[in-house]
Parts: structure tokens; sequence; C-alpha cells
């Protein structure tokens, strides 16, 4: 409870735009001494910017902050640091190749007179620091070596020790097993008690009901409600989150979902215990033509390396591929896409070409159909302003530069490359990854006008609500294998979950 | 668009033929003797070796890769196209004298052949292209050095001889081929579909893998191109300068980096083109004949080229840094 009447952290009035598009409209978002408050609503409702912000990532902003009272304005990261706001992201930031200890205190190690490193020291500390928060490792373990959840609390200990007293914690939970989540809430009530305040991003809104005190719920940029964790469910939390009008997300994120039976349809992709070193093992699957694969599984489960393998990226070190029944080797991407394959991968980053043109965003998946030789610009933009109409991407202007464009509409460009000449299998990763709910729901209709036009669609995703939302049919990867499949049947998003 | 947003989009093309133009303004005014027509001439001629090699390298330095076996690649071609022409007997060289056009297609082929063999090491071991090529320098100056043995070789065949120092009229025939093949990269690269794609290997690489484009294939081409660009240089450069030895072309490496970075193609691939190519060619052209016509410290000149390409690098690297903010934006 809070010693003093003044708020650790209160934030007055904060707007953020990036490029003409609000993130965040004059949000207001205070934090109690020892509490832990959470942070939810959709991709791409403001939680992150509003935490970059405390954090000092964006340093430009409208509207005001201060810490214990005193108005601050952080220039870098480093000034929110010395500040004591410390953040732990869902990549971790740890060094693989060090040992606990020196990830522990990097930065800070002990030394001696001379200058040096002083080791004992730096082994004694932070098996103290390390006891202290209850975690029982050996300082001397290389970090790259640790699971997941332990790794990420080695982070959240360098934290600690560099004297946050804010800690934002980003999706903390997504990639960590049930006790290892467990684990790291005993830590958090741990830390919260002894004083210090903690932001609990999460999309797991049963992992956010069970450790906050507060929650606070963002929807398109705005703040729209901030609640004491009692007497409030997730049903309560859901319809702010998602506002009215889109049952069928609401339904993913609550009900029971019946699974489509689709009609016998002809088997377009097949593979037979396929494997790849460290990623998956011994996967079977079929995919039909008009329908929709859902794969689910934590972070690390391997489906991401899973829909890359299918796709020709990754090469597989034992099973067989089958496309349209012929046994088939994919060499490479370009092979994949020679035999009607497409992929679109969870980061736009890694899918578009951010200096290049619209129109040549959408053509370059089918330059060689279009052009033998001469490049043919006049075609190109026919074709993408085609795309553009029916997927509707904002600014329909074929000659923007593709940067320029909001996070959802590159999403739709990322699409619209595989429209123009329909591929037998898409596969999608993360389809709604870092999307507000209008732009999500647009991705649903189109992946479902994509079913309806008999391309074998399959959805790779670490969200339960989207698989959930798209799915036809439902395989549940869990360590790399797939652990369960879901058909013709009713599946909630715990069912998912407990099965992952 | 706003002024500004253009200026910093435009700046890697503006801020070369600003140089150009302060150079020739500066050149011109200090000297009488270097705005001449004849003086154009001689610059053109100055930078065509260095423009074929140049025009392969965009290619390599558009797909963000390097070649830094560019001019001992050329050397190697200049010397076994003189290896296989019958020398004066005053040459104690142990050659192989063919008739023209075969030596002139074998050390074309021997270019090539190079060329794959970085792609190979590039494409299918994965050698990083610095460490790759920098191993086929040495490569290609080791067979020069087998085939010369120390010594200088002077005939070439007819059709080299006339291409690297003939004229029509007025106007010398390396000009004309430099123009030619740089037109031919020009066009490739905007017109044709592989242009496109090396521009967008350039640009995102993984981005063009998950676009189904196959990369390898781009990437072991333009080693290719740039190694039988050089190659072609090679011959010329032999003619052009009346002899084949070893270590002739050791400067070309720099030059032709230099004109494809200063001309404000971007090192991190995607940005730029024979165009920008082109502009670097004239500036270092202009800068090098314009230092002799002001009477320069000659030891001068080496650092004022070297400020002048840290100049065009800060300028690339900042050009870079305003781009990929206004992609984060």
């Amino acid at each position: 409870m809070p010693q003093e009447s003044l708020p650790l952290l209160e934030l007055c009035g904060i707007s953020k735009s990036f490029g003409g598009v609000a993130a965040l409209t004059d949000v207001d978002f205070t934090l109690q001494r020892g509490e832990v408050h959470g942070l939810v609503g959709e991709n791409g409702a403001g939680k992150s910017t509003l935490m970059k912000i405390i954090a000092g990532v964006h340093a430009h902003y409208d509207g005001t902050m201060r810490l214990a009272g005193d108005p601050v304005r952080f220039r870098s990261a480093r000034d929110a640091r010395d500040a004591g706001i410390g953040m732990v992201h869902q990549e971790l930031s740890i060094v693989p190749n060090l040992s606990v200890a020196e990830n522990v205190l990097l930065g800070v190690q002990p030394t001696n007179w001379m200058g040096l490193v002083d080791w004992r020291a730096m082994m004694r500390i932070a098996a103290e620091q390390l006891h202290e928060l209850g975690i029982d490792i050996d300082p001397r373990t290389r970090v790259g070596s640790l699971p997941l959840g332990l790794q990420q609390m080695v982070e959240l200990a360098r934290v600690l020790f560099s004297g946050a007293r804010i800690i934002i914690l980003d999706e903390p939970t997504s990639a960590l097993s049930p006790p290892e989540v467990e684990r790291l809430f005993a830590l958090l009530r741990r830390v919260r008690d002894s004083g210090r305040s903690i932001v609990f991003i999460s999309h797991f809104l049963d992992d956010v009901l069970r450790v906050s005190d507060t929650i606070t719920i963002f929807r398109n940029g705005r703040r729209i409600e901030t609640a004491a964790n009692s007497g409030i469910d997730k049903g309560w939390i859901i319809e702010r989150m998602i506002g009215s009008g889109h049952e069928e997300l609401q339904e993913s994120y609550t009900g029971e979902i019946a699974l489509g039976s689709p009609a016998e349809a002809k088997v377009v992709m097949r593979t037979q215990s396929i494997s790849s070193p460290g990623a998956f093992q011994d996967v079977s699957l079929e995919i039909c033509a008009g329908e929709v694969l859902g794969i689910y599984g934590f972070m690390g489960s391997g489906q991401l390396e899973l829909a890359r393998a299918l796709f020709g990226k990754i090469s597989l070190s034992a099973g067989q591929l089958f496309i349209d029944g012929v046994a088939t080797v994919l060499h490479s991407t370009a092979q994949a896409r020679r035999n009607g394959l497409a992929f679109v991968p969870e980061s736009r980053r890694s899918m578009l070409f951010a200096q290049e043109p619209v129109y040549r965003n959408v053509s370059i998946s089918i330059l060689d159909r279009i052009s033998w030789f001469w490049v043919k610009p006049t075609r190109e933009r026919a074709i993408a302003e085609l795309q553009i109409n029916r997927l509707q991407i904002r600014p329909p202007l074929p000659d923007r530069k593709l940067a320029t464009l909001s996070g959802g509409n590159q999403q739709k460009v990322a699409l619209a490359k595989w429209l123009t000449h329909l591929p037998k299998v898409l596969l999608l990763s993360e389809p709604t990854r870092g999307m507000d709910v209008g732009a999500k729901d647009d991705v649903l209709q189109i992946v479902k006008s994509l079913r309806s036009q008999g391309i074998g669609v399959v959805v790779v995703s670490t969200e339960p609500e989207t698989v959930l939302a798209l799915a036809d049919r439902i395989l549940v990867m869990k360590r790399g294998r797939i652990s369960q499949e879901f058909r013709n049947e009713t599946v909630s998003k715990d069912r998912l979950l407990a099965a992952a | 668009m706003l002024a500004r947003e253009w200026f910093q989009d435009q700046l890697r093309n503006i801020a070369p033929f600003a140089t150009l133009l302060v150079l020739v303004i500066l050149f011109s005014l200090s000297s009488s003797s270097f705005a001449t027509l004849d003086n154009l001439a001689n610059i053109l001629q100055q930078i065509s070796v260095t423009g074929i090699i140049a025009a392969g390298l965009t290619f390599v330095i558009l797909c963000a890769e390097i070649d830094l076996g560019v001019a001992s690649v050329a050397n190697v071609a200049g010397i076994l196209v003189a290896w296989l022409t019958m020398q004066d007997p005053s040459v104690h060289i142990a050659n192989f004298p063919m008739a023209g056009p075969i030596a002139i297609l074998l050390a074309i082929l021997l270019a090539g052949g190079l060329g794959l063999v970085t792609a190979f090491g590039l494409t299918i071991i994965g050698i990083p292209s610095f460490i790759m090529t920098l191993a086929m320098l040495q490569i290609g100056s080791g067979i020069g050095a087998m085939l010369v043995r120390g010594q200088i070789a002077y005939n070439v065949p007819d059709l080299v001889g006339v291409l690297g120092n003939g004229s029509i009229g007025p106007i010398p025939w390396i000009i004309i081929v430099a123009a030619v093949i740089l037109l031919a990269a020009h066009i490739t690269l905007t017109y044709t579909r592989f242009g496109r794609y090396v521009y967008m290997v350039g640009g995102n690489r993984e981005a063009a893998e998950y676009s189904g484009i196959n990369v390898r294939l781009i990437l072991a081409s333009v080693m290719v191109i740039s190694a039988v660009c050089s190659g072609i240089a090679g011959m010329l450069g032999v003619a052009h300068f009346g002899s084949a030895q070893q270590d002739e072309f050791d400067t070309y490496l720099l030059d032709s980096i230099s004109a494809v970075v200063v001309g404000g193609t971007s090192l991190f691939g995607g940005q730029g083109g024979i165009g920008n190519t082109i502009v670097g060619l004239l500036v270092l052209g202009v800068l090098n004949n314009g230092l002799d016509h002001v009477r320069i410290d000659s030891f001068l000149k080496i650092l004022i080229r070297g400020i002048i390409l840290l100049l065009a690098l800060i300028i690339n690297v900042y050009a870079q840094r305003v781009r990929s903010r206004q992609a984060k934006a």
C-alpha cells in the first residue's frame, strides 16, 4: 500500500503520433507505489507506445509525466533507467553466451583495486541477489543453456539489481509454461511487496486478472477505463477492449467456437513425419483446398519454423512433403512459389520493401508471370490498383512509398502480393499481430473470402484468439510436436491453452 | 511531399551532383586549361576503364555485397589476352598465340569463370563476399603472375587494340565502349525484371526471399556480371596503357568502389544506380584531372581524394539513417 500520498508515476494528457497516425490520444495513467498494474488492449491499442514513452524510448510526445511528484521528461532510455525505470521486453536482452552472474551485473561488474573484474565478488553478489528473489540457479551457468522462463527471471533480476523502482514487463507469460508462470507471479508479488511497482502488459487476460491489483484497458490509442481488480471478470474486460460490433472477434475471446466440418475436400498439401532439428519433430499434417487450418502454440513451440519449412525457407532433416500428391523437396522459396505456395511472415519488416512504391511490393511475386524480360510498370500499377480497391488499402495510391502507409495497410499490401495469381496454399504467420481491431476484422474477411475461393489457408499463431476466429480445424503444437487436433467440435481458448 | 522530406529523400542523389558542380566551377575558375573540350575528352578517357569496372560493381553494391576482386580480375584478363597473342621475340614469355577473337573469348571466359567461383563461394558455401572476393583478389593476381612471370607483354588482338587505343574521328573508342556498357547496365537495372530483382534483393533480402525470388541466383549473377565487366575493362586497359604486366590495375579497385559510393549508391543496398555511378565517376575524374591543372603538391592529391571519399561515406550513411527513420515512423 502506498506510504506517501503521491503516486509513483503520473502521466497526464499524453498524445503521440507516428507520421500523422495517432498512436495515443490524450491518455492519463497513474501508477501507485507497490502495485501490479495490468495493461490490456488489442495490438495497436497503444499499450507499448505508452510504455516506450515511460521507458524513454520515444522522447517526443505531448503531455506531462511526473515521477514521485516531480515533472520529468526522458530524452533517452538511459535517462529513464537512471530514474529507476526498467523494462523487460518480450524479446529478452540477455547475453546468452555469458554466465548468469555476468548478466545480472551487466555493466556494473564489481572491480578490484587493479580495475579488473572481481569474479569472486561478482558470483557472490549475483548469488545473493538471486536468492533474495527466490531464484535458485547457479550464477556460473551460461544463460543460453537455461529454459526461457529462467532466462526471463535472470533479466528481471538484472533490471531489479540496476535499481529499478518501476518495472515494465511486456508479455512476460506468452512463452512460459504454467508452472513457470506460477513462479514468475510469486516473484512479482515479492517485488511488489518490497514497495516497487510493476506494469504488466499481456493479452493473456487470465494472467492479468490473477496478478494485477489494478487494470487499465486501452482501445485505439485511448485509455478506456482503469479499475481495481475486484469484481471484474474477463467478459467485462473484453467488452471494453474490443468495443461493440465485432462479434466474431469477441466470441473468439470468450465463447465456445464450433469448428466447421468441411465437406470432403481435395488434399493440396500433406506432410509425413517431417522434422527440422531444434525446431519441430515428426509433424504430419494435411491441408485441404478451401479450408483454414489453424496451428497454435506458445512462442518457441516450433510452429513458426514449421510454416517456414513448408515454404522451403528451412530445410527438412527427415520426412516427406507432398504437393498435390507429388512428393516434393523444396530447395528454395522460389521453388515453393512455383509450386503454388505463398507465405506471409509474422514481421512486416521481413516481407515488404519499405523504400519501394506500393505497386512494386504488390507485383514482386508475380513479376515473372507478367514480364519475361522487360518490366511493365503500367501493367503492375493496374494490378496494384485492382488489389488496392479490393483490399481497401489506404491511401489508394500505387506510387506511394510503402513506408508511408500505416501498419494495417502495410499488412494488406503483404497479403495483396499473393492475391493476383491465387496460390494453392497460403501460409500466414501471425497474420493479425500488431493490428488494431478494425484491421484485424479486415484480415478475417480477406482470409474467409480466400477460403471460399478454394485456397488452402494455414494460419500459424501464438495468439489463440486469431486461430479461433479463423480456423476450421486446429492443430496445437507443443515443444515442436503436434499435441492435439481439434475438428468437428466446439473449442474454447482455455482448451487450446491447456493443450499447448 | 514536403520540401524537406523530398530533400532528405534525394540527399544521396543531390550531394554527389552538387559536389561535381562545385568542383567544376572551382577548377574552371582557377585554371584556364581546365574547361576546354580537349580536357573534357581527357577526363572521359581517364575514367573509361574505371567506368566499365564500376558498371559491374554497381550491381554488386546494389545487392549490398562487395567485390574486392575487380582490379585483380581486370589485370588477369588483360594479361591472358596478351599471353594468347603473338608477342615480340624480345618479350621472354612462353606464350600461346591464338586467333584474336578466340583470345578475347578465352579472356572473357576466364573473368566470368572467376566470377562463377566467387558466386559459388558466396551463395553455395556461404562465405561473406568481403572475404570471398579478397581471396579471389589473390587468386587473380596469382594466375596473372604465373602467366607473365615478371615480364611485360605489349601486343594485344587487333580488336582490343582498336577499342582500347583507337579513335573514331575525334572520339576515342574506349569512351564509346564505356558509355555503351554503362548504358546497357542502366537499362538492365531500370527496365528489366532482373534489374528489379537486384534492387529488391538489395532493399530487403529477407523480403525478397519470402516473395519467392531466387535470391542466390541473383547474387550469383551480379558477381559474374561484375567479373565480366572487369575482364572487359582489363583487356581494353592493357591496350590503352600499351602493356600488360602484373599489378598494373591496383589503383582501380579503390577507384571503382569510390566511384560507385561517391555517386551515392547505398552500401546497404537497394538505393542508387548507374546514374549515380556516372556522377561518381565524373567527380573522381574531375578531381584527379583538375588537381593536375591547378598544380598542387601531388602528395596532397592523395589526401584530398581520401577526404572526398570520407565525405561521400558520411553522406551515404547519413542518407541511409534518414531513410530508415522515415521507414520506422
